[in-house]
């Protein structure tokens, strides 16, 4: 194989500079040039210190920063400056050697796990969890135990140990890199693993190796501070930035600056590691998501004042009335209108349909009337109503008030909607207390939900309660779901998809459900949907909605026989139960 | 549960041998010889020969790990190079205070990171920032250096505790904690950290879940949403930050205790360490293995108790 690799265009994208970008994210630039700026002063101590380090001058011993001593003496009067930069050499060269060795064991073996696989995959996998479970500092101080003072065996422990973190990491982005083309392209030519190892995984590997050795970095300057300050890793009267922590420690009476000055340096340095570490992964993140780094948050959606403050008059008829209603959601290229000036009523004891494809913005339609957007979302205009009261703009606490027991919510995916850490009885009980009205103890709450599930034919309410959501089907949860909506008989239920998530057979039994509910209980229940099958089952009355907008809205049979929009006529052919159904409708 | 707690044990064993193997080959690079250490050079020939064997030092590296492992199975774990005292005598003398400073580490930082992780979720974004800098400056400033600042602000300045020392519960209850909180406070600053971000996170992510929106919608309180349910529901991510941070302050402990002066593990290991006395550092070793191991067998009880499928099953 010559230089001239084929591979070189099938390569899907060039080795990305890890730094670039880094000028954006001042924090980052700023924790980089602390940590070239301190390594080049300590790495030129000899030409640097004003004083030799162990020169003693008694006579100035504890003395503030002057001009000769920058920094200040210590208690024996040697330049606490001069100190500081010889003494980040034994920290800097330890955690060199630490992360070096981390560095080229982590790599290697994380790649060969990673891109071998097989055996070799299990044993270092498995040499790996024991590595990671080792206590990892008291075997240095076994290590330190034999080879007294040493930092160097002290700080090659820590990375031989350590690099299994890293291989771990390098393993998973390798397994992931293995399987992309360019890989599959070297291995057609014919190159051999350990040049398409070294080659083409090794450079798609570099930007999440800088982070891990940024961090790693960190750790090992703690560690081998901590070391120093112990006394186990610099024999003394030599200086270390641990060790002259301990010496400050012992006149910390005296002079508490001291400790200031010596510890603050170790603590920005492993800070400026950390930050450094931390903005590299953002910009690795935001480079695979393609993301410039200046790229814009969401901002706030304006309301348009008009008509989200002024009060207009409390419409005459129906429980639910929504007036000229929008909603909009932030976003990074601004609001987006998601529902455009919609409005429709709902009087008590109807069923109604909100129909469309996803999309279509009937969800959020019927979560904004319970107040329960998601973040970033804001009806922009108009108003709903319920039973004669102005719902938006109603402070949170207000909602509160409304939510279980004027208007409740049955949402999609029945196997998600219970919090699954709890039986069904400690929920709905809880729900009964808040919303049910019942002022009895436990025996009165516990009657209250056996009558709960018993009214939404649930066979055998005591078990049911005792159980978990996991234990039941989806069709006995979304019962459950239907019996806490209930709890508080509200005046108007959101369905928002109730069958969707379920068995055929199961659906219907939902439907019938709902729709008995509504005889018993003369409640209004929107469903929401996109199954025109389900309208044409259930509903009397429903709208249509495309894109945010109402293309269609009339009673259920005008919708199927006389369909005036495009779009509703494309729905109704495109769902094939609707031909054979549609007997039934006349 | 118990299947857990059994693969757990079938994992440590390895660990053990390995942590064990790996001291007890250590002292095969010993320079010179312990005996020789120890005795001084004024030792008759017949001394040192019998100090030799009662080390095991005349024999065989393998042999010699193996009768040191079948001595620990016995609760063997040698004698101090030192002082000629049991090593198990006195990691039974000194655990008690490397425990204490453990247990009350992890619930110091327990209760504090998840009542910070909480508050920055639900409130605005400065809270949110806010515990970005702190878990920043907990986790990369060294936990040795601020138990320092602690001591030269509480101890020093303010005189509101002891510097150092320790008194024994048994002498006067009201000492012993006055002289506990500052190591117990520097020692969990770490786990703060990371476990408020965790919390944080774990909230953040819960409380967008479908079944809150559904106890939302059904008008449950906003208080027992995020303190029962969604906290119920960060369970073990948060369980797993408070088992990693638990397991930090196992070394994290050896710092502090030479900070404060206690009489705990960590003080006594790093003398070891200063003397050459590799079985007190070795009975160290694996006394803070075994430590390791609990923490984590008990993260997995936690984790079955926490999960109603495994609990169930």
């Amino acid at each position: 194989m010559t230089a001239t690799d084929p591979l070189v265009s099938v390569r899907p994208r060039k080795r990305a500079n890890p730094l670039a970008g880094i000028w954006r994210r001042p924090l980052t630039a700023v924790a980089l040039a602390v940590v070239l700026t301190v390594t080049v002063a300590v790495i030129l101590a000899p030409l640097l210190a004003p004083h030799p380090p162990l020169a003693q001058d008694l006579l100035h011993a504890r003395s503030g920063p002057s001009g000769s001593h920058p920094l200040g003496t210590d208690d024996l009067g040697r330049d606490v400056l001069s100190r500081l930069l010889y003494g980040g050499r034994p920290a800097l060269l330890g955690t060199a050697v630490a992360v070096g060795v981390y560095i080229v064991l982590g790599m290697t073996l994380g790649i060969l796990a990673g891109y071998l696989r097989g055996w070799t995959d299990r044993v270092i996998v498995a040499v790996m969890d024991v590595m990671l479970s080792v206590p990892i500092v008291i075997l240095m101080l076994a290590v330190l135990a034999i080879f007294s003072q040493s930092n160097v065996a002290a700080m090659l422990t820590l990375g031989v140990l350590s690099s299994a973190g890293l291989a771990r990491i390098i393993r998973s982005a390798c397994i992931g890199l293995r399987e992309e083309l360019f890989v599959d392209a070297a291995k057609v030519s014919g190159l051999g693993p350990v040049r398409i190892m070294a080659r083409h995984i090794f450079p798609g590997l570099v930007g999440q190796l800088l982070v891990q050795v940024c961090l790693f970095s960190g750790i090992a300057l703690m560690v081998q501070t901590g070391l120093g300050f112990l006394g186990l890793a610099t024999p003394p009267p030599a200086p270390s930035w641990g060790g002259m922590v301990g010496e400050a420690s012992q006149v910390i009476q005296q002079s508490p600056g001291l400790l200031v000055v010596t510890g603050g340096l170790i603590g920005l340095m492993s800070l400026s590691f950390g930050l450094l570490g931390d903005g590299l992964r953002d910009l690795d993140q935001d480079r695979r998501r393609g993301i410039s780094a200046g790229a814009r948050k969401p901002g706030r959606v304006p309301i348009a004042k008009e008509t989200a403050e002024t009060p207009d008059t409390a419409p005459d008829t129906g429980v639910l009335a929504v007036r000229d209603y929008s909603i909009a959601f932030a976003t990074a290229q601004g609001p987006r209108t998601v529902v455009d000036s919609v409005g429709f009523t709902v009087h008590p004891g109807e069923i109604f349909g909100l129909v469309g494809e996803s999309g279509s913005g009937k969800t959020v339609t019927g979560l904004s009337l319970l107040g329960l957007l998601a973040p970033g979302g804001t009806v922009t205009g108009g108003s709903a109503w319920l039973a004669g009261t102005r719902i938006t703009g109603l402070p949170e606490r207000e909602l509160q008030r409304i939510r279980g027991k004027e208007i409740a919510l049955v949402s999609q995916e029945p196997m998600v909607a219970l919090d699954p850490y709890f039986t069904i009885g400690s929920q709905l009980g809880e729900v009964v207390r808040r919303t049910g009205g019942v002022t009895g103890g436990k025996d009165a709450v516990r009657q209250r939900v056996r009558e709960l599930l018993t009214s939404v034919h649930l066979r055998d309410p005591d078990d049911v309660a005792r159980r978990y959501p996991h234990e039941l089907s989806g069709g006995m949860v979304q019962r459950v779901v239907i019996a806490m909506a209930l709890a508080g008989s509200p005046k108007v239920l959101i369905a928002d998809e109730p069958t969707t998530a379920l068995d055929v057979t199961v659906q219907a039994g939902i439907l019938d459900l709902l729709r008995s509910l509504r005889d018993e209980r003369g409640m209004a229940i929107v469903l929401i949907t996109h199954d025109l099958g389900v309208v044409a089952d259930v509903c009397d009355r429903a709208i249509v909605m495309e894109k945010g907008r109402i293309v269609e809205e009339g009673p259920v049979e005008d919708i199927f026989y006389r369909p005036r929009h495009p779009y509703t006529k494309k729905l109704i052919a495109s769902t094939p139960s609707i031909a054979t159904t549609e007997g039934r409708i006349a | 549960m118990s299947s857990i707690i059994l693969r757990r044990l079938a994992l440590s064993v390895p660990l053990l041998v390995v942590v064990s193997a790996i001291t007890s080959l250590l002292e095969s690079f010993v320079p010179g010889d312990p005996a020789r250490t120890l005795l001084g050079i004024n030792a008759t020939p017949e001394q040192y020969e019998a100090l030799r064997a009662a080390l095991h030092l005349d024999k065989p590296f393998v042999e010699q790990y193996w009768l040191y492992l079948t001595g620990i199975l016995h609760g063997d774990f040698g004698n101090s190079l030192f002082s000629g005292e049991s090593v198990l005598a006195v990691i039974g003398q000194r655990l008690p205070v490397t425990l204490t400073l453990v247990i009350g580490a992890t619930l110091l930082s327990t209760l504090v990171g998840v009542l910070l992780g909480v508050y920055s979720a639900t409130r605005g974004r400065f809270s949110r920032r806010l515990i970005d800098v702190v878990s920043l400056l907990g986790s990369a400033l060294p936990n040795f250096w601020l138990a320092l600042m602690l001591m030269s602000l509480f101890a020093v300045r303010f005189q509101l505790f002891p510097a150092t020392g320790y008194t024994p519960f048994a002498q006067s209850p009201g000492q012993w904690a006055a002289g506990l909180v500052l190591p117990v406070v520097s020692l969990s600053i770490g786990g703060v950290a990371l476990i408020s971000k965790v919390t944080r996170d774990a909230m953040l992510s819960t409380l967008a879940r479908d079944h809150i929106r559904t106890l939302r919608a059904s008008g449950v309180r906003p208080a027992s949403i995020i303190w029962k349910h969604a906290l119920r529901g960060c369970g073990m991510p948060v369980a797993t930050a408070v088992g990693l941070s638990a397991i930090a302050f196992i070394p994290g402990s050896i710092l502090v205790e030479n900070v404060f002066t206690l009489p705990g593990l960590g003080t006594t290991v790093v003398d070891a360490t200063n003397q050459h006395d590799l079985p007190v550092v070795q009975g160290a070793a694996i006394t803070f293995t075994v430590l390791v191991i609990a923490v984590n067998l008990l993260v997995d009880v936690v984790y079955s108790l926490l999960n109603p499928k495994v609990r169930a099953a």
